[in-house]
């Protein structure tokens, strides 16, 4: 039972082989264009990795980058296959070639489309690597004499006055951690031994953050410390000071931030999927189209084409079973000599 | 005498046509590339232009976008002309508009000239007019209630983060301006009103500076209050402390910053004027060697090929008696009329 056969007389294998070769270009291009937003995505994260605690969503852009690769390859072939096509002489060469290559396309395209599934699924898993990576960066930020933490400090400001964002939930987060340095507080300030003896880890914290939460917008100078103390500012409401400090938090600016680079990255893939796609249908009907003109005297003739010889469930069963013998063709092997060895022994 | 003449069989007229079309629309790929700058430039200007008092000469990069079309147009005319240029019938059409296109070539190469050398002048300008601006925004940093200046605060706020500076020399000029609106001071409370009867002008002045001007390189939190009184902060000594806030001037940061930008567009250009001149050169040769062509119908004769038909000398003594024979002929004109209103 043949899938989707359509009628090709001579004039419409040209156009098609003709179509195939500009269209095969274009899809080279494309690829070379997944492949190139495929490395910006994976700069854009390696550029945040200190706040992000593992590497999971780096599957995204690697994908992204193999699959663009492969795609040149692809469509490389896919030109020079349709400039031979119309050449009666020259098209038998690629037949042997034409089954493995066409097994291998579909297994990247099909690739191409879990990775846009996977940009958007990923969402969950880089939301809580970011929330660990970012509540480390906050309980370090003080620790700038640690070899390995030193710059610590400096990529979480940057990070702050770059996204506008304040802590990781909101600037809560900062009155929760001791955020300034042992080597800067006057131990025998009786203010600083209060307010160190006042909790149970010995920590001094404060209902203030750091000068990064700031934002310029407001339009009055920051005030940065004692946040929830109404009366040591004048003219000043704790509820309803709204934009003097960032109020939105790291975490939620960060994934808003990468979502929407793996968005607009996404529907661009998408579009590369469906050229890619076309790209080997057509082929596919210039090969069948082609195999039928194969021998015959006069090339002119009308010939048919179709996607798939057999059903599709024949097709996936003929094309796994090479698969599946190669690991089962092992255990077969195995099983006659482990009986030819049991009668042996016996 | 022609001036640098050469020799020209058919391949090498053939080369040079070739050649001089890649060279046009290598040119025309510089015109857009100027145009480009020319309009980026403006961009960056006018993103600025809240810190120069909305004051900054417009005539840079005007001029870089006029030239960047008037050079777009003008090359790929040439190649069109060169691309012809084989073909005899083609180019006999051309024939007639080489001369004044040339004469056009030469002014665009003195327009560049002087674009380039505007480029590398109006740096003045455009230190004098930071220079001013920046005073001014630093005096109206506090005025986010004024309409016209409401948003100065945050333009002057980015531009010390995005610059890494700190005001307008260094970071003391915020020690001499009152930067806090009074909106924001408590006039009842004492060391307020100190502050304010201590200096002729009543102004609450401090020496502190907006959380700005901070340096997040810093190993320690921020310190922007008191930056002159060692005893309020701990471990403190603001002679040695290098770290905490920038120490660099907004207005040397931002000239360097322009400058560079106006330093490679001018070299940009200079490369263009060069490029143009070889155009110029290229395609005074291809239609001498073509119009001299012993005989037109045989395309493999050899011909000769010069950049001025006499010497350099003769050929500006025949361009001032030219000049002059108009100035004449006007003169003629004019006797005339008045014989006719005599009469």
């Amino acid at each position: 039972m043949v899938v989707m056969k359509m009628k090709f007389p001579f004039q419409k294998r040209v156009k098609l082989a003709q179509g195939l070769w500009l269209l095969s270009w274009c899809a080279t291009v494309a690829g070379a264009m997944t492949f190139t937003l495929g490395c910006v995505l994976k700069t854009e994260l390696r550029r945040r990795a200190e706040v992000m605690d593992n590497s999971d969503i780096h599957v995204v852009p690697n994908t992204l980058m193999i699959v663009g690769l492969a795609s040149l390859g692809i469509n490389y072939f896919a030109s020079k296959i349709c400039q031979d096509a119309l050449d009666a002489g020259r098209f038998p060469r690629w037949k042997n070639f034409l089954k493995p290559y066409f097994a291998v396309s579909c297994f990247f395209t099909v690739l191409m489309l879990l990775s846009v599934i996977m940009s958007f699924a990923m969402k969950g898993s880089l939301e809580s690597s970011l929330k660990v990576g970012l509540r480390n960066g906050i309980r370090f930020y003080k620790d700038t004499d640690t070899p390995g933490r030193c710059f610590q400090k400096q990529n979480i400001d940057r990070l702050q006055m770059t996204f506008q964002c304040c802590g990781n939930n909101d600037f809560r987060d900062w009155f929760e951690v001791q955020w300034i340095s042992n080597r800067y507080l006057d131990f025998s300030s009786k203010e600083v031994k209060d307010r160190i003896k006042s909790n149970v880890d010995g920590r001094y914290l404060v209902d203030g953050v750091p000068f990064s939460c700031c934002n310029p917008s407001s339009p009055r100078p920051c005030i940065q410390y004692q946040l929830t103390n109404n009366s040591a500012h004048y003219n000043y409401d704790y509820q309803t000071e709204e934009l003097n400090i960032y109020l939105r938090g790291c975490r939620e600016a960060l994934v808003n931030y990468y979502m929407g680079l793996m968005n607009t990255i996404g529907a661009g893939v998408l579009s590369v999927f469906l050229l890619q796609g076309s790209v080997l249908v057509s082929l596919r009907f210039l090969q069948t189209a082609m195999e039928a003109v194969a021998g015959k005297e006069n090339t002119e003739i009308e010939t048919e084409g179709y996607l798939l010889e057999k059903s599709v469930k024949d097709t996936v069963k003929e094309y796994l079973d090479p698969v599946l013998k190669f690991l089962l063709l092992k255990n077969q092997v195995e099983e006659g000599t482990t009986s030819t060895a049991g009668p042996a022994h016996a | 005498m022609p001036f640098m003449p050469v020799k020209f069989t058919l391949q090498k007229r053939v080369k040079l046509a070739q050649g001089l079309w890649m060279l046009y629309w290598v040119s025309v790929i510089m015109g857009i590339l100027i145009f480009s700058l020319g309009i980026f430039f403006k961009i960056e200007l006018r993103k600025r232009s809240e810190l120069m008092d909305n004051n900054e000469s417009h005539v840079v990069p005007n001029l870089l976008i006029l030239v960047g079309l008037l050079s777009c147009g003008a090359n790929a005319f040439g190649g069109k002309v060169c691309h012809d240029s084989l073909d005899p019938m083609k180019f006999s059409k051309w024939k007639s508009m080489l001369k004044p296109y040339l004469l056009m070539c030469c002014s665009f190469n003195v327009l560049l000239l002087v674009t380039a050398l505007l480029c590398f002048l109006m740096q003045f300008a455009v230190y004098l007019t930071l220079a001013e601006g920046l005073k001014n925004s630093i005096k109206f940093y506090k005025d986010t209630d004024t309409p016209g200046r409401c948003f100065m605060k945050r333009t002057l706020d980015m531009t010390q983060i995005e610059f890494r500076c700190c005001g307008n020399n260094n970071f003391r000029d915020w020690f001499e301006v009152q930067w806090i609106s009074n909106r924001y001071l408590d006039m009842s409370n004492d060391e307020v009103k100190d502050r304010v009867l201590s200096n002729v002008e009543g102004k609450y002045l401090m020496d502190s500076v907006p959380f700005s001007c901070c340096n997040p390189g810093s190993p320690r939190p921020c310190i922007q209050h008191h930056l002159t009184n060692n005893s309020a902060h701990y471990d403190y000594d603001h002679r040695i402390e290098e770290l905490n806030i920038w120490t660099r001037g907004c207005r040397e940061a931002l000239f360097s910053y322009y400058s560079s930008m106006m330093n490679s567009i001018g070299v940009l250009v200079i490369v263009t004027i060069f490029l143009e001149s070889a155009d110029m050169a290229g395609l005074k040769y291809l239609s001498t060697a073509l119009e001299t062509m012993a005989d037109p119908e045989n395309p493999e004769c050899e011909s000769e090929g010069w950049l001025l038909e006499k010497g350099v000398k003769e050929t500006f003594s025949e361009g001032l008696a030219k000049l002059k024979l108009l100035g004449k002929k006007n003169q003629v004109e004019e006797g005339g009329d008045a014989q006719e209103t005599a009469t």
